[in-house]
């Protein structure tokens, strides 16, 4: 393997079976937007896992940083109130 | 041309069918060794998993066809060259990545119109058609993909993808020699076809289409017939030598 691609970084999502989101799989290189397609169904569809591939330039995706950890996550840690778990669910409601 | 008779196990399968099955068996075998060698060599890691994907497929392919003629292990491993019935445009050598993806251009695009004229038909290759075209529209894919890129692209690339589009080209006029036993195939159809894909993308890759014979006395290829290539002989030896070294082994 040579040390030579300059290829743009791209993240893969495959959706599994229809009905459910995509959900990311991985990462590739590839020149353009088709041919990371076409690397990403050889990559993460190849033993059947996917009904549905999307992928997306690295670079396009906004990232929360770690330095922002604890403003951003750490207030929701002790408001178990936000969970709907204070509820009695009345016997035959369906659906929750 | 007749069928080598197998080393052991008579078939039911008829021989002019068996014959066809060997023919279009040793195309797929002989590319799918070809695209092996890249692992380990390709130019990117992603690029070595969809030559080896491709190789894979073939190799399906090739072993439901060997499977018609034969034992498929005692037909890949046991076999001299001059038993090998596939075009020489498959035994041809890897070369740089411009040289495989023409090899694959023009190999693709014939099995794309080949397989989808098979499962047209109602025959022996119905099922096995009908199955492959699919892999093989990916495989086509791949290569007008690629050979966009490469043509399209640096001074470089451009240079190196019509100096193979070029050098292959006299391989291709063999291809539309009929094949015995697919007597359903209108050849001088598939060959147009053929040559109005294959134009179409060469030229959208900004590359000429090469000139000259692809079918004269020397150069039309006589694979078909057990005649092939000098390089052919050096994989097979490689391809055959575990096997015949140690015969029967098992993982």
């Amino acid at each position: 393997m040579t040390e030579s691609t300059d290829w743009p970084l791209w993240e893969v999502f495959v959706r599994s079976r229809r009905g459910v989101s995509h959900t990311h799989a991985g990462s590739l290189h590839a020149p353009d937007a088709q041919m990371a397609l076409r690397n990403a169904r050889d990559l993460y569809t190849r033993r059947n896992e996917g009904v549905s591939l999307w992928v997306v330039p690295s670079t396009a995706i906004t990232a929360s940083s770690p330095d922002e950890k604890d403003s951003f996550f750490e207030p929701s840690g002790d408001k178990p109130y936000r969970h709907p778990t204070f509820y009695e669910i009345p016997e035959g409601v369906k659906h929750l | 041309m007749t069928a080598p008779t197998s080393p052991t196990s008579p078939t039911t399968t008829a021989p002019a069918t068996a014959a066809a099955a060997l023919a279009l068996g040793d195309d797929a075998l002989v590319l799918s060794h070809h695209l092996g060698e890249w692992a380990g060599h390709a130019p990117v890691l992603e690029e070595e998993v969809a030559l080896a994907n491709i190789a894979l497929d073939l190799l399906g392919q090739a072993r439901i066809l060997l499977s018609l003629v034969g034992d498929e292990d005692e037909l890949a491993y046991l076999r001299e060259e001059r038993a090998f019935r596939n075009l020489q445009l498959v035994e041809q050598p890897n070369g740089d990545f411009a040289h495989t993806i023409a090899r694959q251009l023009y190999f693709s695009t014939y099995q794309a119109f080949l397989y989808e004229e098979l499962a047209r038909t109602d025959g022996p290759f119905t099922a096995l058609a009908a199955k492959a075209v699919k892999e093989v529209a990916y495989h086509r894919d791949h290569a007008e993909q690629w050979t966009l890129r490469l043509g399209d692209g640096t001074e470089e690339s451009h240079h190196r993808m019509q100096r193979a589009v070029d050098q292959l080209w006299r391989f291709t006029g063999e291809m539309f020699q009929p094949v015995d036993g697919a007597h359903d195939i209108d050849w001088p159809s598939l060959q147009e076809s053929w040559h109005s894909s294959v134009t179409e993308v060469i030229r959208g890759a900004t590359l000429t289409l090469p000139e000259g014979p692809r079918a004269d006395a020397w150069a039309a290829g006589a694979g078909r017939q057990g005649l092939h290539t000098e390089s052919f002989g050096r994989m097979l030896a490689e391809m055959q030598h575990l096997h015949r070294s140690h015969p029967g082994a098992t993982w």
